[in-house]
């Protein structure tokens, strides 16, 4: 096929260093500008981000406790000995790589999906467009709230899954079986994150020239074909962002959990991050659930670490 | 530039435009549930709950819980609170967070991918998990307390605006967004300012920042909505009525006989806002966010 | 630096200046003449009933003299521990705070409040549950306590044939059993029984740990508050744990009830609704024929929870004896009337009772007051219990969902003792 090897993206001019000789006292002007303009942004990270980072690996390694007129000691390894012996943690690591492995491509997928049929012209694409974004501006405290009462077991999901089976479908307790509970919650995350992901694709699809296509069709390949060449290639550079971002999104799943199951039933749902706020709040056990993130960093830094390397190869 | 396929134009159309309006019901029906309930008084909520009957203005339908929403927490100095905070963040963030991309990605200096790539490395890290010593640092810092026209120092920054502006003003996310969208901007540009004389502070300011209205509005937008929706931290270092943001007035509505109905109605209010922002600026939306896809 | 740029700095400065500012509007002002200034932090935010007591005392208090000043800050219950923790940390906690009930030995041993130093006798005549009572020492105390009870109407008892327990007499555990089957051969309810299942938070050991204790068992080994071993996890527990699952598996109850299980009981979802008091005046406004009903006696005597908000003085407080003063000044009959009249809950002395026409002798509401004086067990007094509650939040939800309750309740035992030995026996 003609197409196959056309890379359809005008990749944005990233001309080289410019070999011009420079003196050494623009090279230090030049430095001493970027020193004065990234200093607020790192003087402001190493505040309210380093610092804090800090502090939680320092207490991961005491028992230091939110509420206690004991002064915190050093307990070297124990926090994460008793950590790595607990059944709870391993389930909640397993349940958030459940959720990761599911909802990245799943919301990708539908995101790409919404993307393609509200960039047809067809009328009405304006509502179509806000009426997929609605639940993204929507609060996810308020968005979990809402999915409790539907997933009632004689709430409106069951009553719209007997209607459109005709009675035939045996209502579910979604938020209390083991088994459904988590798809329960994947299905509400993706419902709530998907439009956000959508307006993305949609940008990366209005940057494909519209000339490919029209080639394209000259040489008379059909739909799938021109997706397969041309879109899917298009549309490179914004499939790396959207795999980066969803997927730190998804790790650190939270606010559902703790608004609508609080890790249950059977710890079927709990996750890393909810496991390190009930720890560290609810149960008062700052220095543990400092441990849990720390942990939880090493989680994911590793995941983005083997995702960089994939994506590397594959770009 | 629509996908065309063999099938018939029409044929397509008709297929696409079913599709739209599943996916519309999908999208919409938690939303109508919210806005249709907040209109019933409780009991009738959960009568209605399991019949499409939850889903229709049907029954009493009254504005009682708006009013009783209004009676009981002081709304308009929550959205003017939430308002300011959310504006101040986003006012700061971009300047912070544009020079710092730009040093990174039109300056050349040593150390900058290291710098870079330990900015990449914080965006993992998720606000929850560093709550808490954030909590006990922020009541280490000092703080000014202005006394008539002199200064006085304390210490902490519990129950101010600042605690809940200044920790989210450097963001490695919108630094990524700022450099990706400035590495994207031909260095030509740069050097032909130089050649005209421009400091590098004018280049940003004149050539660079200009040009970069997309990457400004997307920033804008993805400060917004967690710095409106923000619940964990104003919950922990907030005190004072006065200082609170909105999503902190939902709990006033959980009391021993939860009023569900004043729920769905303070969240309808709080939603309102930026579906409404949402639609008036729909086009600058799509377009700012669809450039930060497509210049990573 | 160009004109523009010297406009982006200071439009920067002038941003930080205003949230620097604004900073400072909240500053408690301790003037030096003029009447001292105290703060009072409340739960009570958007509860208009109580807060507007609360307004009340400290307004007739103000007017009654002229060497103090309080001035009430509300919190929505929510948020009002959180806000606690985080002012404790930095020495920031107002004078006078209100805490609920099962907070007090946390709160105590923290560091958090301290006695109140008040004679005895002001506290004679309150429900124990309405003291925090640490040493023989009042840390704390509360104006209303609330009871746990059964709520059904006349006419579904009628219909069932099953006899209506009172507080002399209440249903034993195969009454209570035999009435919820009866109940559900009526066919009208989705489930004959709503436990409240739906709940969550403290809720959870406030309304099932009564069951456990009604069983025999308990959270903790009162004896000495040291260890869970065998009083969470033995043969009590174990009865305990089959008998709340097995409702579940009847199908007399729900797993997780509704959000609302008061608005179901009233929507005619269930026939007995096992709630607080707070839901009285709902009930009986939807219902002609609604009945108050004990909890069931399940083997060592009915129980019930016990324990509301109470107030305190915060340990660092700057003029404990304006505190004092003011704590004092509002332990006084009328308002405890004013709180029962207002709140509607059960008024925490005997003589402001009798002044409630509901809760006097006779009243409609004196059932409640009988239970909250003869049923109620407070949650456990020991500085650990914030964490017994987490874990026995935990371990309830686990056994309703169907886990087996050996390994969970061992677990839960083992976890409480973990946390005693991890904090020196909570003992300094």
């Amino acid at each position: 096929m003609a197409i196959t090897q056309q890379s359809p993206t005008p990749s944005p001019s990233l001309s080289p260093p410019t070999a011009s000789p420079r003196s050494a006292r623009a090279r230090r002007g030049e430095a001493g500008a970027a020193a004065l303009m990234i200093t607020p942004a790192l003087a402001l990270f190493v505040l309210f981000l380093i610092v804090p980072i800090v502090l939680a690996f320092a207490l991961a390694f005491t028992n230091a406790r939110l509420i206690s007129p004991r002064p915190p000691e050093f307990i070297g390894l124990d926090n994460f000995a008793l950590l790595f012996t607990d059944p709870v943690f391993w389930a909640s690591v397993r349940n958030t790589f459940y959720f990761a492995v599911v909802v990245v491509p799943v919301q990708a997928g539908l995101a790409l999906l919404l993307a393609v049929l509200v960039n047809a012209k067809v009328r009405g694409t304006r509502f179509f467009r806000t009426v997929y974004f609605l639940p993204v501006v929507t609060s996810m405290v308020v968005v979990s709230l809402l999915w409790r009462f539907m997933y009632q077991q004689d709430g409106l999901i069951n009553k719209a899954l007997q209607s459109v089976t005709f009675d035939r479908f045996t209502p579910v307790d979604w938020l209390n079986d083991p088994a459904w509970a988590m798809p329960a919650i994947m299905l509400m995350s993706v419902w709530q994150g998907v439009g956000f992901t959508m307006i993305i694709w949609l940008a990366g699809l209005q940057t494909i020239p519209g000339e490919l296509y029209e080639a394209a069709e000259l040489d008379g390949a059909g739909t799938w074909h021109q997706f397969r060449y041309i879109t899917w290639p298009g549309l490179l550079q914004t499939r790396t962002f959207i795999l980066v971002t969803i997927t730190i999104a998804a790790f650190s799943l939270f606010t559902q959990i703790n608004v609508m199951t609080q890790g249950g039933p059977l710890d079927s749902t709990t996750t890393v991050v909810y496991q390190a706020v009930r720890s560290g709040y609810q149960q008062l056990q700052t220095g543990y659930g400092s441990a849990i993130s720390l942990v939880f960093f090493v989680l994911v830094l590793t995941v983005s670490l083997v995702q960089r390397h994939l994506t590397r190869e594959r770009g | 530039m629509s996908v065309t396929s063999i099938a018939t134009p029409t044929k397509r159309s008709v297929v696409v435009t079913v599709l739209r309006s599943v996916l519309v019901v999908f999208f919409a029906f938690p939303i109508v549930f919210m806005l249709v309930s907040s209109l019933k008084p409780d009991l009738q909520i959960f009568a209605d709950l399991g019949s499409w009957r939850a889903f229709l203005p049907v029954g009493d339908v009254s504005f009682a819980n708006y009013t009783g929403v209004f009676d009981r927490v002081p709304f308009a100095r929550f959205i003017l609170n939430s308002v300011l905070i959310s504006g101040v963040t986003i006012a700061l963030g971009i300047l912070v967070n544009s020079m710092a991309a730009f040093a990174l990605a039109r300056l050349r200096w040593r150390g900058r991918g290291l710098v870079l790539g330990l900015v990449l490395a914080t965006l993992i890290v998720p606000f929850e998990t560093l709550a808490l010593p954030l909590l006990w640092w922020v009541n280490k810092l000092p703080s000014f307390e202005a006394d008539g026209f002199s200064l006085a120092f304390k210490q902490g920054w519990l129950d101010t605006y600042q605690v809940q502006i200044i920790p989210f003003i450097a963001n490695a996310f919108s630094m990524y967004l700022f450099y990706q969208y400035f590495a994207s901007i031909p260095r030509e540009l740069d050097e032909a300012a130089r050649m005209d004389g421009a400091g590098w502070f004018a280049i940003y300011r004149t050539v660079i920042m200009p040009l970069s209205g997309p990457a400004i509005a997307t920033v804008a937008i993805l400060t917004f909505l967690p710095a409106w929706n923000s619940y964990l931290w104003p919950l922990m270092v907030v005190q004072s009525e006065e200082l609170r943001p909105v999503m902190i007035g939902l709990q006033y509505f959980f009391q021993l006989n939860t009023s569900w109905g004043q729920v769905m109605a303070y969240s309808s209010l709080i939603t309102i806002p930026v579906v409404a922002l949402f639609l008036a600026f729909q086009r600058s939306f799509i377009n700012s966010i669809a450039s930060s896809g497509v210049k990573g | 630096m160009s004109r523009r740029n010297r406009r982006i700095v200071a439009a920067s400065l002038t941003a930080l200046a205003v949230a620097g500012t604004a900073a400072c509007s909240t500053g408690s002002s301790a003037s030096s003449d003029g009447p001292a200034t105290i703060d009072l932090w409340t739960h009570a935010g958007g509860n208009e009933a109580e807060l507007g007591v609360i307004n009340t005392i400290v307004e007739d208090f103000n007017a009654s003299q002229d060497q103090y000043t309080v001035n009430v800050q509300d919190f929505p219950q929510d948020a009002y521990n959180d806000a606690v923790v985080a002012a404790a940390s930095s020495d920031n906690l107002p004078c006078i705070v209100d805490v609920d009930g099962p907070n007090v030995a946390n709160w105590a041993w923290a560091g958090y409040i301290q006695p109140l130093g008040l004679p005895d006798e002001t506290f004679e005549g309150q429900l124990a549950g309405t003291l925090g009572k640490i040493d023989g020492e009042v840390y704390a105390y509360g104006y209303f306590d609330v009871a746990l009870a059964m709520f059904s109407r006349q006419s579904v008892l009628d219909e069932a044939g099953v006899r209506v327990p009172t507080v002399a007499e209440p249903w034993t555990k195969d009454e209570f059993m035999d009435a919820l089957a009866k109940i559900d051969g009526l066919g009208q309810f989705e489930h004959p029984l709503d436990l409240g299942t739906g709940g969550g938070g403290e809720w959870i050991p406030y309304a099932y740990s009564p069951f456990l204790q009604s069983f025999g068992g308990d959270l903790i080994d009162r004896s000495d508050f040291q260890s869970a071993e065998g009083a969470i996890n033995g043969p009590e527990a174990l009865e305990w744990a089959a008998w709340f699952r097995g409702l579940v598996e009847s199908g007399h109850m729900a797993q997780t009830s509704g959000e609302d299980a008061t608005a179901d009981f009233v929507n005619g979802k269930s026939g007995l609704l096992y709630t607080g008091n707070w839901a009285d005046t709902t009930v009986k406004e939807a219902f002609d024929d609604a009945v108050v009903l004990p909890p069931p006696d399940l083997g060592a005597g009915p129980k019930i929870g016990a324990g509301s908000w109470q107030w305190a003085m915060a340990e660092g407080c700057e003029d404990v004896e304006a505190a004092r003063a003011y704590l004092d000044f509002a332990h006084d009959t009328k308002y405890f009337v004013e709180y029962g009249n207002a709140v509607g809950l059960i008024p925490a002395t005997l003589d402001a009772a009798a002044e409630i026409p509901a809760y006097a002798e006779g009243g409609e509401n004196r059932i409640y007051l009988e239970m909250a004086d003869q049923f109620a067990v407070v949650r456990p007094e020991t500085p650990a219990y914030p964490f017994i509650s987490s874990v026995f939040q935990k371990a309830t939800k686990d056994i309703l969902a169907g886990g087996d309750a050996k390994s969970i309740l061992d677990r839960a035992a083992a976890d409480i003792d973990r946390d005693i030995q991890q904090n020196g026996g909570y003992t300094s």
